[in-house]
Protein backbone atom coordinates (compact mmCIF):
# COMPACT_ATOMS: atom_id res chain seq x y z
CA UNK A 1 0.00 0.00 0.00
CA UNK A 2 1.72 3.48 -0.91
CA UNK A 3 1.65 6.30 0.87
CA UNK A 4 -0.09 8.72 -1.49
CA UNK A 5 -2.93 6.27 -2.18
CA UNK A 6 -4.23 6.34 1.16
CA UNK A 7 -2.73 10.24 2.52
CA UNK A 8 -4.59 12.94 0.23
CA UNK A 9 -1.94 15.21 -0.14
CA UNK A 10 -2.88 18.31 -1.79
CA UNK A 11 -3.27 21.31 0.47
CA UNK A 12 -6.35 22.50 1.06
CA UNK A 13 -8.22 18.75 0.34
CA UNK A 14 -10.31 19.24 2.81
CA UNK A 15 -12.89 21.78 1.47
CA UNK A 16 -12.97 20.08 -1.58
CA UNK A 17 -13.47 16.43 0.17
CA UNK A 18 -17.23 17.42 0.62
CA UNK A 19 -18.71 14.59 3.20
CA UNK A 20 -15.84 13.77 4.56
CA UNK A 21 -14.30 15.22 7.54
CA UNK A 22 -11.03 17.10 7.43
CA UNK A 23 -9.43 14.82 10.32
CA UNK A 24 -6.13 12.87 9.27
CA UNK A 25 -4.49 10.29 10.43
CA UNK A 26 -0.81 10.78 10.93
CA UNK A 27 1.82 9.24 8.45
CA UNK A 28 3.00 6.56 10.59
CA UNK A 29 -0.41 5.32 11.41
CA UNK A 30 -0.91 4.37 7.85
CA UNK A 31 2.72 2.56 8.09
CA UNK A 32 2.24 0.47 10.70
CA UNK A 33 -0.67 -0.90 8.74
CA UNK A 34 1.36 -1.98 6.05
CA UNK A 35 2.02 -5.44 6.38
CA UNK A 36 6.12 -5.22 5.22
CA UNK A 37 6.52 -2.59 8.20
CA UNK A 38 5.02 -4.43 10.45
CA UNK A 39 7.74 -7.76 9.56
CA UNK A 40 10.39 -5.02 9.57
CA UNK A 41 9.51 -3.37 12.60
CA UNK A 42 8.57 -6.67 14.80
CA UNK A 43 11.64 -8.01 13.65
CA UNK A 44 13.84 -4.75 15.59
CA UNK A 45 11.47 -4.73 18.40
CA UNK A 46 11.09 -8.90 19.28
CA UNK A 47 14.54 -9.17 21.08
CA UNK A 48 13.67 -5.70 23.09
CA UNK A 49 11.09 -8.10 24.36
CA UNK A 50 11.63 -11.53 24.39
CA UNK A 51 15.42 -11.06 26.24
CA UNK A 52 14.32 -8.45 28.89
CA UNK A 53 11.11 -11.01 29.22
CA UNK A 54 12.81 -13.67 30.51
CA UNK A 55 15.26 -12.15 32.19
CA UNK A 56 12.46 -10.68 34.39
CA UNK A 57 10.76 -14.07 34.25
CA UNK A 58 13.65 -15.54 35.85
CA UNK A 59 14.34 -13.18 38.58
CA UNK A 60 10.51 -12.71 39.26
CA UNK A 61 10.41 -16.47 39.56
CA UNK A 62 12.97 -17.14 41.85
CA UNK A 63 12.56 -14.14 44.11
CA UNK A 64 8.75 -15.16 44.25
CA UNK A 65 9.24 -18.51 44.94
CA UNK A 66 12.15 -18.74 47.22
CA UNK A 67 13.36 -15.21 48.36
CA UNK A 68 9.73 -13.52 49.39
CA UNK A 69 8.45 -14.23 52.95
CA UNK A 70 5.88 -16.67 53.77
CA UNK A 71 2.16 -15.32 54.32
CA UNK A 72 1.17 -15.13 57.90
CA UNK A 73 -1.98 -17.33 56.63
CA UNK A 74 -1.40 -19.35 53.97
CA UNK A 75 2.39 -20.13 54.33
CA UNK A 76 4.04 -21.13 51.17
CA UNK A 77 1.04 -21.97 49.03
CA UNK A 78 0.18 -17.86 48.44
CA UNK A 79 3.47 -18.00 46.32
CA UNK A 80 1.06 -19.19 43.38
CA UNK A 81 0.24 -15.69 43.16
CA UNK A 82 3.35 -15.28 41.21
CA UNK A 83 1.94 -17.10 38.26
CA UNK A 84 -1.25 -16.81 39.06
CA UNK A 85 -1.96 -12.96 39.14
CA UNK A 86 -0.17 -12.49 35.64
CA UNK A 87 -1.50 -14.85 33.85
CA UNK A 88 -4.88 -14.06 34.92
CA UNK A 89 -4.06 -10.35 34.17
CA UNK A 90 -2.77 -10.77 30.57
CA UNK A 91 -6.06 -13.17 29.97
CA UNK A 92 -8.14 -10.03 30.29
CA UNK A 93 -5.38 -7.61 28.89
CA UNK A 94 -4.61 -9.69 25.93
CA UNK A 95 -8.78 -10.19 25.20
CA UNK A 96 -8.89 -6.43 24.82
CA UNK A 97 -5.87 -6.16 22.87
CA UNK A 98 -7.74 -8.41 20.84
CA UNK A 99 -11.12 -6.83 20.81
CA UNK A 100 -9.47 -3.80 19.84
CA UNK A 101 -7.61 -5.20 16.81
CA UNK A 102 -10.76 -7.10 15.87
CA UNK A 103 -12.62 -3.37 15.91
CA UNK A 104 -9.88 -2.04 13.28
CA UNK A 105 -10.32 -5.17 11.20
CA UNK A 106 -13.91 -4.80 11.06
CA UNK A 107 -14.62 -0.90 10.93
CA UNK A 108 -11.92 0.22 9.36
CA UNK A 109 -10.86 -3.37 7.18
CA UNK A 110 -7.33 -3.03 8.31
CA UNK A 111 -6.31 -7.18 7.52
CA UNK A 112 -2.87 -6.65 9.40
CA UNK A 113 -5.43 -6.49 12.46
CA UNK A 114 -6.90 -9.10 11.77
CA UNK A 115 -3.62 -10.77 11.41
CA UNK A 116 -3.01 -9.50 15.14
CA UNK A 117 -5.93 -10.53 16.33
CA UNK A 118 -6.09 -14.13 15.56
CA UNK A 119 -2.79 -13.97 16.50
CA UNK A 120 -3.43 -12.95 20.22
CA UNK A 121 -5.88 -16.32 20.40
CA UNK A 122 -3.07 -18.40 21.71
CA UNK A 123 -1.11 -16.88 23.73
CA UNK A 124 -4.15 -15.30 25.52
CA UNK A 125 -5.92 -18.70 25.95
CA UNK A 126 -2.73 -20.27 27.20
CA UNK A 127 -3.04 -17.73 29.87
CA UNK A 128 -6.25 -18.09 30.91
CA UNK A 129 -5.35 -21.79 30.89
CA UNK A 130 -2.79 -20.88 33.48
CA UNK A 131 -4.94 -18.79 35.43
CA UNK A 132 -7.96 -21.09 35.94
CA UNK A 133 -5.07 -24.20 36.37
CA UNK A 134 -3.03 -21.96 39.11
CA UNK A 135 -6.36 -20.59 40.75
CA UNK A 136 -7.49 -24.59 41.11
CA UNK A 137 -4.11 -26.03 42.76
CA UNK A 138 -4.39 -22.99 44.93
CA UNK A 139 -8.12 -23.15 45.78
CA UNK A 140 -7.82 -27.01 46.94
CA UNK A 141 -5.02 -26.33 49.88
CA UNK A 142 -6.93 -22.54 50.70
CA UNK A 143 -10.43 -22.96 49.87
CA UNK A 144 -10.69 -26.81 49.78
CA UNK A 145 -11.88 -27.29 46.75
CA UNK A 146 -10.44 -27.59 42.94
CA UNK A 147 -13.30 -25.82 41.94
CA UNK A 148 -16.87 -24.06 42.59
CA UNK A 149 -19.24 -22.50 39.85
CA UNK A 150 -17.83 -19.16 41.51
CA UNK A 151 -18.77 -15.76 39.85
CA UNK A 152 -15.23 -15.20 39.55
CA UNK A 153 -14.26 -18.37 38.19
CA UNK A 154 -16.96 -19.02 35.89
CA UNK A 155 -16.38 -15.94 34.00
CA UNK A 156 -12.80 -16.67 33.84
CA UNK A 157 -13.91 -20.12 32.32
CA UNK A 158 -16.20 -17.73 29.74
CA UNK A 159 -13.15 -16.14 28.71
CA UNK A 160 -11.28 -19.30 27.59
CA UNK A 161 -14.56 -20.08 25.36
CA UNK A 162 -14.52 -17.04 24.23
CA UNK A 163 -10.64 -17.44 22.91
CA UNK A 164 -11.56 -20.67 21.81
CA UNK A 165 -14.40 -19.75 20.52
CA UNK A 166 -12.83 -16.83 17.87
CA UNK A 167 -10.43 -19.41 17.16
CA UNK A 168 -12.87 -21.76 15.77
CA UNK A 169 -15.32 -19.25 13.82
CA UNK A 170 -12.55 -17.60 12.17
CA UNK A 171 -11.68 -20.98 10.42
CA UNK A 172 -15.34 -22.05 10.36
CA UNK A 173 -15.36 -19.88 6.78
CA UNK A 174 -14.20 -20.68 3.59
CA UNK A 175 -13.69 -16.94 3.25
CA UNK A 176 -11.00 -16.09 5.44
CA UNK A 177 -12.33 -12.63 5.57
CA UNK A 178 -15.90 -13.64 6.88
CA UNK A 179 -14.56 -16.11 8.88
CA UNK A 180 -12.45 -13.16 10.51
CA UNK A 181 -15.80 -10.59 10.12
CA UNK A 182 -17.95 -13.33 12.44
CA UNK A 183 -14.71 -13.90 14.90
CA UNK A 184 -14.25 -10.34 15.01
CA UNK A 185 -17.93 -9.59 16.33
CA UNK A 186 -18.13 -12.58 18.98
CA UNK A 187 -14.61 -10.91 20.05
CA UNK A 188 -16.41 -7.11 20.64
CA UNK A 189 -18.97 -8.74 22.58
CA UNK A 190 -17.14 -10.72 24.30
CA UNK A 191 -15.67 -7.76 25.85
CA UNK A 192 -18.32 -7.24 27.73
CA UNK A 193 -16.97 -10.23 29.80
CA UNK A 194 -13.71 -8.43 31.16
CA UNK A 195 -15.68 -5.94 33.74
CA UNK A 196 -17.34 -8.41 34.70
CA UNK A 197 -14.34 -10.84 35.70
CA UNK A 198 -12.95 -7.83 36.99
CA UNK A 199 -15.90 -6.86 39.08
CA UNK A 200 -17.42 -10.46 39.63
CA UNK A 201 -16.14 -10.51 43.57
CA UNK A 202 -17.35 -7.69 44.18
CA UNK A 203 -20.76 -7.56 42.47
CA UNK A 204 -21.79 -11.23 43.85
CA UNK A 205 -21.04 -13.41 47.20
CA UNK A 206 -18.07 -14.90 45.88
CA UNK A 207 -15.61 -17.36 46.96
CA UNK A 208 -12.60 -15.84 45.15
CA UNK A 209 -11.14 -12.60 47.26
CA UNK A 210 -11.14 -9.37 46.40
CA UNK A 211 -8.36 -7.41 43.87
CA UNK A 212 -5.52 -7.49 45.21
CA UNK A 213 -3.09 -4.89 43.21
CA UNK A 214 -6.03 -3.48 40.60
CA UNK A 215 -7.58 -1.41 42.79
CA UNK A 216 -8.07 2.29 43.92
CA UNK A 217 -5.63 2.71 46.84
CA UNK A 218 -2.67 1.03 48.02
CA UNK A 219 -2.22 -2.84 47.39
CA UNK A 220 -2.81 -5.12 50.13
CA UNK A 221 -0.09 -6.84 49.96
CA UNK A 222 3.37 -6.17 51.79
CA UNK A 223 6.10 -4.43 49.83
CA UNK A 224 8.22 -7.28 50.29
CA UNK A 225 6.09 -9.73 48.47
CA UNK A 226 4.77 -7.14 45.78
CA UNK A 227 8.25 -6.55 44.43
CA UNK A 228 8.45 -9.47 42.73
CA UNK A 229 4.88 -9.57 41.57
CA UNK A 230 5.23 -6.39 39.60
CA UNK A 231 8.36 -8.37 38.08
CA UNK A 232 6.25 -11.03 36.97
CA UNK A 233 3.95 -8.55 35.73
CA UNK A 234 6.18 -7.17 33.54
CA UNK A 235 7.77 -10.33 32.44
CA UNK A 236 4.64 -11.88 31.73
CA UNK A 237 3.75 -8.20 29.32
CA UNK A 238 7.08 -8.61 27.36
CA UNK A 239 6.48 -11.99 26.86
CA UNK A 240 3.15 -12.07 25.67
CA UNK A 241 3.78 -8.68 23.34
CA UNK A 242 6.42 -10.71 22.12
CA UNK A 243 5.06 -14.08 20.91
CA UNK A 244 1.73 -11.95 19.82
CA UNK A 245 4.32 -9.94 17.73
CA UNK A 246 6.36 -13.51 16.52
CA UNK A 247 3.47 -14.97 15.44
CA UNK A 248 1.65 -11.61 13.75
CA UNK A 249 5.19 -11.74 11.63
CA UNK A 250 5.58 -15.22 10.71
CA UNK A 251 1.67 -15.30 9.66
CA UNK A 252 2.39 -12.24 7.57
CA UNK A 253 5.94 -13.67 6.24
CA UNK A 254 4.33 -17.22 5.73
CA UNK A 255 1.42 -15.43 3.13
CA UNK A 256 4.76 -13.46 1.53
CA UNK A 257 6.40 -16.08 1.09
CA UNK A 258 4.12 -17.09 -1.99
CA UNK A 259 5.95 -14.35 -3.53
CA UNK A 260 9.60 -13.32 -2.33
CA UNK A 261 11.92 -15.47 -0.46
CA UNK A 262 12.66 -14.62 3.21
CA UNK A 263 15.49 -12.85 3.18
CA UNK A 264 14.18 -10.22 1.14
CA UNK A 265 10.82 -9.85 2.94
CA UNK A 266 12.87 -9.21 6.37
CA UNK A 267 15.54 -6.85 4.84
CA UNK A 268 14.48 -5.41 2.07
CA UNK A 269 11.99 -2.38 2.15
CA UNK B 1 -13.90 9.01 8.66
CA UNK B 2 -15.76 7.69 5.99
CA UNK B 3 -19.50 7.17 5.75
CA UNK B 4 -19.37 3.62 5.39
CA UNK B 5 -16.82 3.59 8.10
CA UNK B 6 -19.30 5.58 10.76
CA UNK B 7 -21.50 3.07 9.71
CA UNK B 8 -19.95 0.10 10.60
CA UNK B 9 -18.82 1.77 13.84
CA UNK B 10 -21.93 2.52 15.23
CA UNK B 11 -23.39 -0.70 14.43
CA UNK B 12 -20.46 -2.34 16.45
CA UNK B 13 -21.21 -0.22 19.40
CA UNK B 14 -24.92 -0.49 18.72
CA UNK B 15 -24.40 -4.70 19.46
CA UNK B 16 -21.80 -3.97 22.27
CA UNK B 17 -24.34 -1.98 23.77
CA UNK B 18 -27.14 -4.20 23.24
CA UNK B 19 -24.86 -6.92 24.56
CA UNK B 20 -23.95 -5.10 27.89
CA UNK B 21 -27.58 -4.32 28.64
CA UNK B 22 -28.42 -7.76 27.57
CA UNK B 23 -25.78 -9.10 30.49
CA UNK B 24 -26.57 -6.39 33.16
CA UNK B 25 -30.14 -7.37 32.66
CA UNK B 26 -29.56 -10.81 32.72
CA UNK B 27 -27.32 -11.23 35.64
CA UNK B 28 -30.04 -9.42 37.14
CA UNK B 29 -32.62 -11.00 37.45
CA UNK B 30 -30.25 -13.87 38.26
CA UNK B 31 -28.28 -12.87 41.28
CA UNK B 32 -29.55 -15.08 43.55
CA UNK B 33 -28.19 -17.97 41.45
CA UNK B 34 -24.96 -16.46 40.87
CA UNK B 35 -24.78 -15.77 44.08
CA UNK B 36 -22.59 -18.20 45.60
CA UNK B 37 -24.03 -18.05 49.37
CA UNK B 38 -26.51 -16.94 51.27
CA UNK B 39 -25.43 -14.66 53.91
CA UNK B 40 -26.82 -14.87 57.64
CA UNK B 41 -29.18 -12.38 57.27
CA UNK B 42 -30.84 -13.65 54.54
CA UNK B 43 -31.56 -16.48 56.27
CA UNK B 44 -32.70 -14.81 59.24
CA UNK B 45 -34.95 -13.06 56.78
CA UNK B 46 -36.14 -16.58 55.51
CA UNK B 47 -35.08 -16.05 51.88
CA UNK B 48 -33.09 -19.18 51.69
CA UNK B 49 -35.49 -22.36 51.28
CA UNK B 50 -35.37 -25.21 54.01
CA UNK B 51 -33.92 -28.74 53.20
CA UNK B 52 -32.42 -27.75 50.17
CA UNK B 53 -28.37 -28.11 49.07
CA UNK B 54 -27.57 -24.59 49.78
CA UNK B 55 -24.56 -22.23 50.75
CA UNK B 56 -24.27 -19.93 53.04
CA UNK B 57 -20.88 -17.89 53.96
CA UNK B 58 -20.25 -15.80 57.16
CA UNK B 59 -16.93 -15.20 59.64
CA UNK B 60 -16.71 -17.66 62.47
CA UNK B 61 -17.97 -16.40 65.68
CA UNK B 62 -15.01 -16.21 68.02
CA UNK B 63 -15.43 -18.55 70.72
CA UNK B 64 -18.01 -20.51 69.25
CA UNK B 65 -16.39 -23.70 67.99
CA UNK B 66 -17.05 -26.64 69.54
CA UNK B 67 -15.22 -29.88 69.24
CA UNK B 68 -16.79 -33.38 69.71
CA UNK B 69 -14.25 -35.23 71.73
CA UNK B 70 -14.83 -38.81 70.30
CA UNK B 71 -15.90 -37.67 66.38
CA UNK B 72 -15.04 -35.45 63.73
CA UNK B 73 -18.35 -33.53 64.57
CA UNK B 74 -17.89 -29.62 65.52
CA UNK B 75 -20.34 -27.24 65.63
CA UNK B 76 -19.55 -23.01 65.17
CA UNK B 77 -21.68 -20.09 64.35
CA UNK B 78 -21.13 -17.26 61.64
CA UNK B 79 -21.96 -14.43 61.48
CA UNK B 80 -21.83 -11.18 58.68
CA UNK B 81 -22.37 -8.76 61.19
CA UNK B 82 -26.15 -8.70 61.28
CA UNK B 83 -27.10 -11.82 62.38
CA UNK B 84 -25.67 -15.52 63.65
CA UNK B 85 -26.34 -18.84 61.90
CA UNK B 86 -25.43 -22.14 64.24
CA UNK B 87 -23.69 -24.76 61.27
CA UNK B 88 -22.77 -28.51 62.51
CA UNK B 89 -20.52 -30.80 60.49
CA UNK B 90 -18.94 -33.53 60.43
CA UNK B 91 -15.26 -33.91 58.67
CA UNK B 92 -12.19 -32.35 58.23
CA UNK B 93 -11.98 -28.83 57.81
CA UNK B 94 -9.52 -26.92 55.74
CA UNK B 95 -6.18 -25.90 57.00
CA UNK B 96 -7.56 -21.98 57.30
CA UNK B 97 -10.56 -22.77 58.87
CA UNK B 98 -10.39 -20.80 62.39
CA UNK B 99 -12.31 -17.91 64.72
CA UNK B 100 -12.65 -14.80 62.91
CA UNK B 101 -12.29 -16.86 59.24
CA UNK B 102 -14.59 -16.26 56.24
CA UNK B 103 -16.12 -19.71 55.57
CA UNK B 104 -18.67 -20.72 53.11
CA UNK B 105 -20.33 -23.94 54.15
CA UNK B 106 -23.02 -26.34 51.65
CA UNK B 107 -25.53 -27.91 53.37
CA UNK B 108 -29.17 -27.52 54.13
CA UNK B 109 -30.96 -25.32 56.50
CA UNK B 110 -33.21 -27.62 59.23
CA UNK B 111 -36.46 -26.59 60.57
CA UNK B 112 -34.97 -25.38 63.75
CA UNK B 113 -32.86 -22.74 62.28
CA UNK B 114 -29.61 -24.73 62.25
CA UNK B 115 -27.31 -25.31 59.21
CA UNK B 116 -26.43 -29.22 58.77
CA UNK B 117 -23.09 -28.75 56.65
CA UNK B 118 -21.46 -31.21 54.57
CA UNK B 119 -18.89 -29.63 53.07
CA UNK B 120 -17.08 -26.62 54.56
CA UNK B 121 -14.41 -24.16 52.32
CA UNK B 122 -12.59 -21.36 53.94
CA UNK B 123 -12.53 -18.01 52.43
CA UNK B 124 -9.43 -16.45 52.62
CA UNK B 125 -9.22 -12.24 52.10
CA UNK B 126 -7.14 -10.27 49.53
CA UNK B 127 -3.95 -8.85 51.85
CA UNK B 128 -0.68 -11.29 51.88
CA UNK B 129 1.68 -9.98 54.68
CA UNK B 130 5.12 -11.71 55.89
CA UNK B 131 4.00 -13.70 59.50
CA UNK B 132 6.65 -11.23 61.78
CA UNK B 133 4.92 -7.94 59.87
CA UNK B 134 1.23 -9.88 60.85
CA UNK B 135 2.69 -10.30 64.03
CA UNK B 136 3.81 -6.93 65.33
CA UNK B 137 0.25 -5.26 63.59
CA UNK B 138 -1.52 -7.98 65.64
CA UNK B 139 0.50 -7.38 68.88
CA UNK B 140 1.36 -3.81 68.24
CA UNK B 141 -1.65 -2.98 70.62
CA UNK B 142 -0.44 -5.44 73.30
CA UNK B 143 3.34 -4.18 72.86
CA UNK B 144 2.61 -0.78 73.41
CA UNK B 145 -0.08 -0.94 76.12
CA UNK B 146 2.87 -3.49 77.71
CA UNK B 147 5.77 -1.22 77.28
CA UNK B 148 3.73 1.83 78.16
CA UNK B 149 2.71 0.19 81.54
CA UNK B 150 6.63 -0.65 81.93
CA UNK B 151 7.59 2.88 81.01
CA UNK B 152 5.36 4.16 83.57
CA UNK B 153 6.64 1.50 85.95
CA UNK B 154 10.45 2.39 85.84
CA UNK B 155 9.80 6.16 85.77
CA UNK B 156 7.34 6.47 87.72
CA UNK B 157 9.67 8.03 90.90
CA UNK B 158 11.80 10.16 88.36
CA UNK B 159 9.07 11.82 87.10
CA UNK B 160 6.74 12.14 90.69
CA UNK B 161 10.27 13.44 91.92
CA UNK B 162 10.58 15.58 89.21
CA UNK B 163 7.10 16.90 88.56
CA UNK B 164 7.16 17.72 92.10
CA UNK B 165 10.65 19.60 92.08
CA UNK B 166 9.13 21.71 89.42
CA UNK B 167 6.02 22.69 91.21
CA UNK B 168 7.77 23.55 94.28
Amino acid sequence: MSQSSVTPTSKNSSASQGKRSSFKWPVWMYRLASPSYFIQMSSKIIPWLYYPGVLLFVVGLVWGLAIAPQDYQQGDAFRIIYVHVPAAALSMAIYMGMAFASLLFLVWRIRLAGVVARCCVPVGAIMTLIALVTGSLWGKPMWGTYWLWDPRLTSELILLFLFLGFSVISNAFDSEESGMKAASFLALIGVVNIPVIHYSVRWWNSLHQDATIFKIGKPSIDTSMLWPLLIMMVAFILLSAAYVFMRSRNQLILVKLKQQPVNQIITSK
Amino acid sequence: MTPTRKKRLSIVLLVLFAASMAVALVSYAFKENIDVYFSPQSIANGEAPLQRMIRVGGIVVDDSVSRDNDTLKVSFSVTDGEADLKIHFQGILPDLFREGQGIVARGQLQQDGSFTADEVLAKHDETYTPPEVSASLAGNLKYDQEKAALDAAENTKPIAGGSLQTIE
